[in-house]
C-alpha cells in the first residue's frame, strides 16, 4: 500500500509531526516580534514622529497588516480543522426528529462551526428539507452560517478583543433562533418550490467517511490558503483606509454621522453594508478605526453582521428552491433582527 | 472503464477536483468516464450536501473536500 502511494506520485513529505511543530513555532515567534517591530521600524527606521498624523497612520497599518494576516493563517487553520468534524450531512442526522425549539437552537449553534458559501447554500436547503427538518429550523441555520463565521469572529477577536467577539457571536446566535422561530411560525411551507418536496425522502444517508490526521491537515491547510490569498488585496485596502482614519480622520465627524445622537445611524449603516457583502475582510479593519474614533458598539455590531448576513447573490441563488415572499420574509427578519441589536447595545453600553 | 462522478454546481471546487480525477486516471492507467451531476435532486440522492463529492462506480468516495490525485488514483486502482 505504502509502495503503491509512493508510486503513484505523493510527495515525500517530512514528518507531519515536525512540520506541525515547526509551523506553530514560526507563527508564535513572529505573533511575538510583530508588535515591536512595526514599532520599531515607524519610528526609529523611518524616523517618524510619535503622534503625528502620518506617523500614526503608518504605524496603524504596519502594526495591522503582520497582525491580522497571521490571525486569519493560525486560526482559520485550526477552526477548519475543527469544523472538518462537523460536516453538514452530520449536523442533518443530530437535527433531524428533533423538537421545534431544540432543534432551532441547536441549528444556530451548528451554523457556527459548518462552513458555508452561497454556492452550498441550495444543496444544504434541499438537504435538510429532504431529511425532513422544519422550515424555520434550516432557516436558523441559514442566517447563523454566514453571519457567525469564522472571518468575522478572527477579526473582531483579534482587532476588538474576545469581548466583542463573543458579543458578536451570541447576539449573531440570537437573530438566527430569534428569526427560524419566526419564520417557522408564519407557516412559509407553500413558498418552497414543489420540486424540492418531491424530493424529501429520497435523499440516501451519507456515508461516514474516513479520514486520517494527515487529510485532515492537509485539507485546512489548503482551504486557509485558498481564503487568505482570496481575501488578502480587501483587507490591504480595508487596513489603509483604516489606517487613513486612526490617522486623520477628526473624532468629531465620525462621532455626528455615526453617533449616538444620529437616531438613522443604525439604519444608515446597515444599508451601506448590503452592497459590501463578503468584503468583512476589507471592512472590519475600517470599522475598527471608526470604533476607535467614537462611534458606538451597537452600530458597529449592526454595521458587521449586515456585511455578512445580508447577501444579495446568496438571496437570488436561494430563489432556485424557494420563491421570493418567503425570501423577503427572510430578508426582513434579517434585518430587523439585525436593527434591533443594534439599537440594544446602543442604548445599553453608554 | 470506471465511471467517475463528480457532484456539484459546477463552482471553482468541482472544476479542481474533476482536474485531479483525469490526472489520477492517468496516473494509475485506468481508463475513464468523467461525468459531471450538477442536478441537485441526483446530489441529494447520494446523501452529499457538502459539494464537491466524488463518486467511482456508484459508490461515494469523498465529499466536501477535493482529495488529491494521488489519493483518487489509489481510489481508482482498488
Amino acid at each position: 500500500m505504502t509502495a503503491l502511494r509512493l508510486s503513484l506520485g505523493r510527495r515525500i513529505q517530512p514528518p507531519l509531526k515536525l512540520t506541525v511543530g515547526v509551523s506553530v513555532a514560526a507563527w508564535l515567534v513572529a505573533w511575538f516580534v510583530e508588535a515591536p517591530l512595526s514599532d520599531w521600524l515607524t519610528f526609529n527606521v523611518f524616523g517618524l514622529e510619535r503622534g503625528s498624523h502620518f506617523g500614526e497612520a503608518i504605524a496603524f497599518f504596519l502594526l495591522d497588516v503582520p497582525k491580522v494576516l497571521l490571525l486569519l493563517v493560525g486560526i482559520i487553520t485550526v477552526v477548519t480543522l475543527i469544523r472538518g468534524f462537523f460536516p453538514p450531512e452530520k449536523v442533518r442526522a443530530a437535527l433531524a426528529g428533533r423538537g421545534l425549539m431544540t432543534g432551532t437552537v441547536a441549528a444556530a449553534s451548528f451554523g457556527i462551526v459548518t462552513p458555508f458559501c452561497s454556492c452550498s447554500a441550495v444543496p444544504l436547503f434541499i438537504g435538510f428539507v429532504e431529511a425532513g427538518i422544519p422550515l424555520g429550523v434550516t432557516f436558523a441555520f441559514l442566517i447563523s452560517s454566514p453571519m457567525v463565521n469564522e472571518v468575522a469572529l478572527v477579526l473582531l477577536w483579534g482587532l476588538f478583543g474576545p469581548a466583542i467577539a463573543l458579543v458578536y457571536m451570541a447576539a449573531g446566535l440570537t437573530v438566527a433562533i430569534v428569526g427560524g422561530l419566526v419564520i417557522g411560525k408564519l407557516k412559509m411551507e407553500r413558498y418552497v418550490e414543489d420540486y424540492v418536496w418531491a424530493l424529501q425522502g429520497k435523499g440516501g444517508a451519507a456515508i461516514e467517511i474516513h479520514l486520517t490526521w494527515e487529510d485532515r491537515i492537509h485539507d485546512a491547510w489548503t482551504y486557509t490558503k485558498d481564503l487568505v490569498r482570496r481575501i488578502a488585496p480587501y483587507l490591504l485596502v480595508g487596513i489603509a483606509i483604516g489606517a487613513l482614519i486612526h490617522g486623520y480622520a477628526p473624532t468629531d465627524l465620525v462621532a455626528a454621522i455615526g453617533g449616538r445622537s444620529n437616531p438613522f445611524a443604525v439604519p444608515i449603516v446597515v444599508l451601506i453594508a448590503i452592497p459590501l457583502y463578503s468584503n468583512a475582510a476589507g471592512t472590519i479593519p475600517i470599522v475598527q478605526a471608526l470604533l476607535g474614533k467614537g462611534m458606538p458598539l451597537g452600530t458597529t455590531l449592526a454595521f458587521m453582521m449586515a456585511i455578512t448576513a445580508i447577501s444579495l447573490p446568496e438571496f437570488i441563488i436561494l430563489r432556485r428552491v424557494i420563491r421570493w415572499p418567503l425570501i423577503a420574509v427572510f430578508a426582513t427578519t434579517v434585518t430587523i433582527g439585525i436593527l434591533c441589536i443594534g439599537y440594544l447595545f446602543n442604548s445599553l453600553i453608554v | 472503464m470506471k465511471k467517475v462522478e463528480v457532484l456539484g454546481s459546477g463552482c471553482a471546487n468541482c472544476v479542481r477536483l474533476a482536474a485531479n480525477a483525469k490526472e489520477a486516471a492517468a496516473m494509475a492507467g485506468v481508463d475513464v468516464e468523467i461525468v459531471k451531476v450538477t442536478d441537485y435532486g441526483q446530489i441529494a440522492a447520494y446523501g452529499i450536501m457538502s459539494t464537491p463529492g466524488l463518486v467511482i462506480d456508484g459508490k461515494v468516495v469523498s465529499y466536501g473536500r477535493i482529495p488529491s490525485a494521488g489519493d483518487i488514483a489509489l481510489w481508482l486502482s482498488e
